[in-house]
């Protein structure tokens, strides 16, 4: 593996009993990535997380984390990986600033050090004015934080946090999801999962869509967009200018605009065609005040997907989530 | 095929951070009260006993375990009651509380084997109990020496000592018995009725179903019964049976401990009696050779309950 992939997967595949719960799914991260697992319960996603933290036996295929074999040297993984578990709990008599004590001592940092990773950890999420609070009291989303904190004092390579949004307010997602961007910031490659496509796909560099323990489609939200929906760019300009919409039709790769109010275009194109409709307004002597381009819904992609392949759909009932 | 590194990796802190957890709880206050109730009501209890019936006992100190007075049972009668109760109460949710607290598979992520985890709660639970037991012991030490004002002998305070680690080792039975049925069950309730059921049956109804079954077993001789003594097969049979249960061994440790002229634990005919001098005390190490099959009987109990609880919880899956 080069030097760049922190984690690869290759032919990984679990199964309890007859039951298979990951099939043959080979993916890798690379550094500083934002990798995210998503599809719906039940999927496979938290298993192939387990795995990778060698925390359940694998079945077959291989892994390497950060070049480590997580079957064989769980200690090697388990102490550069961070993991934020689907619904995170801490020992709630205890405070945040005690538990993350605990964890550090497990780990095995001496006391300056602990107690100079803890204030930071808690300090970047947020956190410094509840250290000394019984985690008993903290919100949902104050949780997630701490768990974020947990990864930030054990100052890991690769951060793995499973279903990291689920349950939260949409402030509280906003928040934990500038978190997570700030450790993409600071080089830490970060596998996520969750079912909550829209969320996810602000974040990702890349997506894997699972299904029944496979891995359906895999890459960029817009390659995927463009492989399933098979659309091109949906470019949106607002405008002022006569005889603007009839330019733009011009421009190389636009094969169709359309009016969708008073000075609002759309154009469909099968490249970005951004820069080019940009200089036609100004060259018109227009006044640009808006100009963006749709990135295809994770969501649309995936709906999409399984409407054209039935028979790969995920079925209700078939394995059970975490 | 050597997995890397230790598993005692995060032994010691699991431990710690068990004994500082179980300290402070409300639970473990609250069984340490009633243990202090029972512990100074007995002692007072005996010491009116005693100073009736005095003056030529050499082991007076051990008295204070063992004397009774109606209706009031003795201290070790209580002692043997609230072990297992307190055993079981400090450990019936070590495993499956991680598990509800959704806390397990984080605590796992940590460069730690689950060795660590277990071997770490069990050790933890025990120090407790040990420091609960030690406090008694040194409590009821003391009020005797202030209620009766005469002090103990070396050899009375070693029995008192053997007492006191036997008393620890008993109560290890109940702990890896509860942490097993906590790793088992997987609601904590569950765990703590399972344990609580298995406990009642080996302390209350085994000892009677041991002589039913024995009777059916090997039904006693008319011959016997003619000369009214018991049939020896049966007799012995009995007891077998009833060893099987750890509150049987534990009594029978006590009795040879803590009563000097406890000659041997079961049915002996009059020829093993031959040159005996009846009612005169043994020396402690054959007090203790005579209960030591019993000892090992309740060490091998612990340590095959926790193996089979260490064999389940590695391979269980740590998702919640």
């Amino acid at each position: 593996m080069s030097s760049d992939t922190v984690i690869e997967a290759k032919g990984l595949t679990k199964t309890y009993g007859r039951a298979v719960a990951v099939d043959h799914i080979s993916f890798s991260v690379g550094r500083g990535e934002i990798f995210g697992l998503l599809g719906p319960n039940g999927a496979g996603k938290t298993t192939t997380i387990l795995m990778l933290l060698g925390l359940t036996d694998i079945s077959g295929g291989e892994v390497s984390v950060l070049g480590f074999n997580p079957a064989r040297e769980p200690l090697s993984v388990k102490r550069r990986v961070g993991y934020l578990p689907d619904t995170v709990g801490f020992y709630d008599q205890l405070t945040a600033a005690d538990n993350l004590r605990y964890t550090a001592r497990l780990i095995g940092f001496r006391f300056a050090e602990r107690e100079k990773r803890i204030a930071e950890a808690l300090e970047q999420v947020g956190l410094s004015d509840s250290a000394d609070h019984a985690v008993g009291t903290f919100s949902r989303g104050m949780r997630q934080r701490l768990g974020l904190a947990e990864i930030l004092m054990k100052g890991a390579q690769i951060a793995i946090l499973d279903e990291p949004t689920s349950g939260l307010d949409p402030h509280a997602t906003t928040e934990l999801l500038s978190i997570i961007r700030r450790f993409k910031a600071e080089g830490v490659s970060v596998l996520l999962s969750s079912h909550l496509l829209e969320r996810v796909q602000s974040v990702c560099d890349r997506v894997a869509l699972f299904s029944a323990g496979r891995i359906a489609l895999m890459g960029t939200v817009s390659e995927l967009g463009r492989e399933v929906l098979g659309a091109g760019y949906v470019v949106d300009i607002e405008a002022e200018g006569a005889g603007l919409a009839d330019r733009l039709a011009l421009i190389p790769g636009v094969s169709g605009v359309e009016q969708t109010g008073i000075g609002k275009l759309r154009l469909h194109a099968d490249r970005d065609v951004r820069p080019e409709a940009a200089a036609e307004v100004v060259a018109m002597r227009g006044r640009l005040k808006y100009l963006g381009v749709q990135e295809p819904s994770l969501e649309a992609i995936y709906n999409h997907y399984f409407e054209s392949k039935p028979d790969e759909a995920p079925k209700e009932g078939t394995r059970h989530a975490a | 095929m050597r997995r890397e590194g230790s598993a005692f990796n995060g032994l010691g802190v699991v431990m710690l951070k068990e004994l500082a957890d179980h300290l402070t709880s409300i639970r473990f206050i609250i069984l340490e009260l009633i243990v202090m109730l029972i512990a100074v009501g007995t002692v007072w209890v005996a010491t009116q006993q005693i100073k009736d019936t005095v003056a030529e006992d050499p082991f007076l100190f051990l008295k204070f375990f063992t004397t009774s007075n109606d209706p009031l049972p003795s201290f070790i009668f209580w002692l043997s009651l609230l072990v297992p109760v307190m055993a079981i109460g400090l450990t019936f949710d070590a495993v499956n509380g991680e598990h509800n607290r959704r806390t397990l598979s984080r605590i796992l992520s940590q460069p730690i084997y689950r060795d660590a985890l277990l071997f770490g709660k069990f050790l933890g639970a025990l120090m407790t109990l040990a420091i609960a037991l030690v406090v008694l012991w040194l409590l009821v030490i003391g009020l005797g020496l202030l209620f009766i004002g005469i002090p103990p002998g070396g050899e009375e305070i070693a029995r008192a000592f053997v007492f006191l680690l036997v008393t620890i080792v008993y109560a290890g039975v109940w702990l890896s018995l509860a942490l097993l049925f906590s790793i088992l069950f997987r609601s904590a309730a569950t765990a703590a009725l399972a344990t609580l059921g298995l406990w009642l049956f080996f302390y209350v109804i085994w000892p009677v179903l041991a002589g039913e079954l024995a009777t059916i077993i090997v039904p006693p001789d008319p011959r016997y019964a003619a000369l009214g003594l018991q049939t020896p097969g049966t007799v012995v049979l009995e007891q077998i049976l009833a060893r099987l249960s750890p509150s049987t061994l534990f009594g029978e440790i006590v009795v040879a401990i803590l009563d000097p002229t406890t000659r041997a634990l079961g049915p002996i005919y009059l020829s093993q009696l031959q040159g005996a001098v009846l009612g005169a005390p043994l020396p402690l190490g054959a007090s203790v050779l005579i209960a030591w099959p019993q000892i090992v009987g309740l060490i091998a109990t612990t340590i095959i309950l926790f193996v089979i609880g260490y064999v389940v919880f590695q391979r269980q899956e740590v998702r919640a």
